[in-house]
């Protein structure tokens, strides 16, 4: 087996990701979608890192988990705060920027 | 895991563990994002997560490996099960589309961008795979630390920064500033008697109607659930499981059973009515 | 220290005089006139010592420049900051400084008792340093700067008294006729800077042989059109006589002496231009024709003593103008007529200035009479102007006017006899209105008694007059010395200004290096001519004594006949522009609103629903859900991929 199936793999993942925070309501499993997306690049990192023989890929995938961690952290505390004022958690109810 | 990593083509016991592991993650995936209950969708990512650090072991990432269930399943997706528990258990979630269009648009941009992706892959020559197997000679999490310490080094610091800030920010988007004094015990008592209302604490939920669950409303004497008995909480989000007709069905048919072993006659008609009526 | 330097110095004193007066606050009030005399006597020393110093050179070398820094360069557009004074100029500076110090001695005694006495003084030296900037520039545009300055301390000055709607109404009429004349400046620099590629005097006269007549001539008539705007020329006229709602030392500096003649002085200075281009001096020489039979005939019918004046102010500039027109025949005698014009004029309007102190205000002759019993200074100094005026033998009007109608007949040809005609037909109408403005103010009954001096016809009274009460009897007096010595300065030029320059052609052969000159073939001898002005002079006083002298004056004036009422009514100036121009105006405009309203805002209304319409569908992409939004940027990145894909496989 070619490892590059992997990255077919991860194109899949990401793709299914993209497409799960399109269609989801839910502010919450939005974002796991959106956490789905990262892994499928850090899975894409990984395997660049073996195609070339470095390690510089794993680094940028270990970055990649810090920011996520970070952007979990405000988003979920952005969801909570949206759920303690409109009780609800669906990204729908926050369309007050149309005219 | 094999130590030598292929160059070309990996060992058999990978593909057959690429092959396995790989549906079940696309599986986990999708799962994630057609499953009702947002519990569910966790639980399906954990699962995903996990494969996806088998898989960076194999590709001789085993420090991230080891941080991807650590970190992201252990400690992330924990922190989005506290969210969902905190917004909602149960709370559902319709998959029903209020969007014109939406679901079509999106699973058309899905299906191109998926179908261009992987023809970017197909086309691309990724052939010559050097394997981590020199990178890694003088172990793996030695290798990462020379880099992030020297080359990485204000990436790695300015992520730092990131973390603290986002603990922060986060801190401040959920903190809730309190205007007065909590009241003690003693004050929420006095308050009690001076209203009058409910002197002694609130019944406690349904355990005395053969339940112990926290949101199953207690009956009351006449067969009707009590919301009183129930967290506000609960009531709030809608949560109150009503048990009352399930459980006036279990009184009769306990009754049922004891009359049969005492081998009485049924009950009066008059009897059966008002039942009837409190089963209503 | 070179005689150079001192050129900024003419104008740096009036000019800090302004500065200090105008934003000295209250603090200035006791001092602020001594002050702005002081000042601008200094810049009258100044100009003697460089008068001196020009003297002192010989005629090649007389003239001087100093450029003190360059003010605007932007690729060929190049204009620097350098004054340039010859021999024109300083006939100029001395005319300005010399008279402008004499009427600012003259008006601490007029503006005595007015509490804006130093912002007043402030406007004054204002008016010098922009009138010096004017005369002393080297190129068109820092005359500009000096021409638009003098037209700021006009209107300032014609509306001093701003209280009086009738005052800031004539305000506003000279600076909006004013406006049009300055247009014409403006057109002239941007065809000078077109055609030559410069506005400094020495190129654009030296490369006046490159362009072509056409050009030459529309040059030559906008600058034409900015005379007659500064200069009170028809068609330009109408706001002179309004601006004498003035203080009268105002009407003597800025509206005789001085700032009108700025258009003589630029047809002047322009003279090559004007040399290159016949057409265009023949349209100055009608112009100023016309006016100085125009000017005459108004100042014939006025009863006000200074619009009287201010009839003649603009006849003698329309024989300036008309002198200008000639070419190198007129140009000497247009500045000598200038120049003792200025003498005389001043004179006259001071001596006006000092009868209205005395007779609480009173501006309409026939409500004065006699009185050159009760001021005999103001009679003798008054009387002196009026004979120079008329050109009485041996006084300075009689040799500048004199030459004027001779360069007149010496243009030879048809129209040499016809602006010959006009002039000597001006003369006599000129000794005819000066005579009767003289007999009704200082001859014949006093008709000033029991009766009270304000008037509702008289709107121009001044209001310094307010604490001598409505109603009284008025007691002329002479006015005080600071008043009176200005105005036997100003007399004694007037007499012997022109005997001075005529002599021995001395004011011919210190122009001629600027101006050039030229003797015409006239077809007459200049005794033929004397003759007969002396004869249309004898005649113009003879109606006029016959008419005023033998006659008492009725003190309401009577209906008179057609023209006397249009003269009256300054010819029907003011009708006309209102007829042609604000009617005309009106109606252009409510066609012009017309088809703004159809035709543009049908264009620009139909486009603008036209968006309007097409973004209310757009609108609706825009429906505030972020799934909708990121549903765009997913297929936006699709679309990279494909498109980075597509580079590629290209």
């Amino acid at each position: 087996m070619n490892p590059v199936y992997y990255l077919y793999l991860a194109a899949l993942l990401f793709t299914i990701g993209a497409t799960g925070v399109l269609i989801r309501r839910n502010a919450i499993v939005v974002f796991m979608c959106i956490e789905l997306m990262l892994n499928a690049c850090n899975l894409a990192f990984v395997v660049f890192s073996r195609m070339h023989g470095n390690l510089d890929g794993q680094i940028i995938a270990f970055f990649t988990m810090v920011v996520a961690a970070a952007e979990v952290v405000v988003g979920l505390a952005i969801i909570v705060s949206l759920f303690r004022t409109r009780h609800s958690a669906s990204v729908d109810d926050a369309s007050l920027m149309k005219l | 895991m094999s130590p030598q990593l292929a160059a070309y083509t990996t060992s058999t016991g990978e593909a057959f563990q690429f092959w396995v592991l790989g549906t079940v993650a696309v599986i986990g995936a999708l799962s994630t994002v057609f499953m009702k209950k947002a519990v569910h969708s966790a639980l399906s990512l954990a699962g995903t997560m996990i494969i996806l650090a088998v898989f960076y072991l194999a590709n001789g990432a085993y420090f991230l490996g080891i941080v991807q269930i650590v970190v992201y399943t252990g400690a992330i997706m924990m922190l989005f099960l506290f969210v969902v528990m905190l917004v909602g258990v149960t709370a559902a979630d319709s998959l029903k589309e209020t969007i014109k269009g939406q679901r079509w648009l999106a699973l058309l941009c899905g299906v191109g961008f998926g179908v261009l992706l992987l023809a970017g892959i197909a086309n691309a020559s990724l052939k010559q795979f050097n394997g981590t197997g020199q990178a890694n000679a003088n172990g793996n999490v030695q290798g990462l630390a020379a880099l992030i310490f020297t080359k990485y080094v204000f990436a790695f610091e300015i992520t730092g920064a990131l973390l603290i800030t986002a603990a922060v920010g986060a801190m401040v988007l959920t903190h809730r500033e309190r205007t007065e004094r909590p009241k003690t015990q003693r004050e929420l008592a006095e308050q009690r008697v001076r209203e009058g209302k409910h002197v002694p604490p609130l019944p406690a939920p349904g355990v005395y109607a053969r339940h112990n669950a926290v949101d199953v409303a207690g009956l009351l004497p006449d067969g009707t659930p009590s919301e009183l008995t129930v967290s506000k909480t609960l009531r709030d989000r809608g949560q109150v499981r009503d048990v009352s007709t399930e459980a006036l069905n279990d009184l009769r048919a306990l009754e049922q059973r004891a009359e049969e072993r005492l081998e009485r006659t049924p009950v009066e008609p008059a009897h059966r009515k008002q039942s009837e009526e409190a089963s209503k | 220290m070179n005689a150079e330097n001192l050129i900024a110095l003419l104008i740096a004193a009036p000019l800090l005089g302004a500065a200090v007066l105008l934003l000295g606050g209250r603090r200035l009030d006791g001092v602020g006139h001594w002050i702005g005399t002081l000042l601008s006597t200094a810049s009258f020393v100044f100009g003697v010592i460089l008068f001196a110093d020009l003297l002192g050179r010989n005629a090649e070398h007389r003239t001087l420049t100093q450029h003190l820094w360059t003010w605007i360069s932007v690729g060929s557009f190049q204009a620097d900051v350098t004054f340039r004074l010859d021999q024109l100029s300083m006939t100029f500076v001395l005319l300005i400084t010399g008279v402008g110090s004499l009427i600012h001695v003259y008006s601490i005694g007029y503006m005595e008792h007015d509490e804006r006495r130093r912002r007043f003084f402030g406007y004054l030296n204002l008016f010098l340093a922009a009138m010096l900037l004017l005369v002393l520039a080297d190129n068109y545009l820092l005359l500009y700067v000096g021409w638009e300055g003098v037209g700021l301390a006009s209107y300032l000055l014609i509306g001093f008294w701003q209280h009086k709607p009738s005052a800031a109404t004539a305000a506003k009429k000279a600076f909006l006729v004013n406006r049009v004349g300055d247009m014409g400046l403006s057109i002239a620099i941007m065809l000078m800077f077109t055609t030559f590629g410069t506005f400094a005097f020495g190129p654009v006269f030296s490369h006046v042989g490159d362009a072509s007549e056409g050009k030459l001539t529309a040059i030559g008539l906008m600058l034409l059109l900015a005379a007659c705007g500064k200069s009170a020329q028809v068609p330009l006229q109408s706001w002179l006589g309004d601006a004498m709602e003035g203080p009268t030392p105002v009407s003597a500096l800025i509206h005789a002496a001085t700032m009108v003649t700025a258009g003589v002085y630029l047809i002047v200075r322009s003279g090559d231009v004007f040399n290159a281009a016949p057409d265009a001096q023949l349209v100055v020489t009608v112009v100023g024709a016309v006016t100085l039979l125009f000017g005459a005939i108004v100042g014939c019918a006025k009863d006000d003593i200074k619009k009287a004046l201010a009839g003649s102010t603009m006849s003698q500039i329309g024989y300036m103008v008309l002198a200008a027109g000639l070419g190198p025949i007129g140009y000497v005698f247009a500045i000598m007529h200038l120049v003792t014009h200025g003498f005389f004029k001043a004179g006259l309007f001071l001596g006006a200035g000092s009868v209205m102190h005395g007779m609480n205000d009173e501006v309409d002759m026939r409500k004065y009479g006699g009185l050159r019993k009760y001021m005999p200074v103001t009679f003798i100094t008054f009387g002196l102007g009026y004979l120079a005026i008329i050109g009485f033998p041996g006084l300075s009007g009689f040799f500048s006017k004199d030459k004027i109608i001779e360069a007149a007949f010496a243009k030879g040809g048809t129209e040499g006899w016809i602006l010959g005609a006009c002039a000597l037909l001006g003369a006599a109408i000129t000794a005819f209105y000066m005579t009767r403005v003289m007999l009704m103010t200082f001859f014949g009954e006093e008709r000033w008694r029991n009766q009270p001096t304000r008037s509702p016809q008289a709107p121009s009274a001044e209001p310094a007059a307010e604490h001598h009460g409505e109603h009284a009897e008025p007691h002329p007096h002479e006015s005080p010395k600071v008043m009176t010595i200005p105005m036997i300065v100003l007399a004694v030029g007037s007499v012997f200004g022109g005997a001075f320059f005529s002599i021995g052609d001395r004011f011919l052969h210190w122009l001629e290096p600027v101006t050039g000159h030229s003797e015409g073939d006239s077809p007459l001898s200049a005794a033929t001519v004397t003759g007969a002005t002396m004869v249309c002079l004898v005649i113009g006083v003879g109606i006029a004594y016959v008419q005023y002298g033998r006659r008492p004056v009725p003190a309401v004036a009577p209906r008179g006949s057609l023209l006397t009422r249009a003269a009256r009514r300054d010819l029907l100036q003011d009708d006309f522009n209102h007829v042609v121009l604000v009617r005309g105006g009106e109606h252009l405009t409510r066609s012009l609103v017309y088809v703004d309203h159809t035709l543009v805002d049908g264009v620009v209304n139909g486009t603008a629903a036209g968006f309007g319409g097409l973004s209310g569908r757009l609108r609706k992409l825009q429906n505030g859900y972020a799934r909708s939004y990121a549903v765009s940027m997913f297929g936006g990145a699709a679309l990279l991929v494909a498109a980075t894909l597509l580079m590629r496989a290209v």
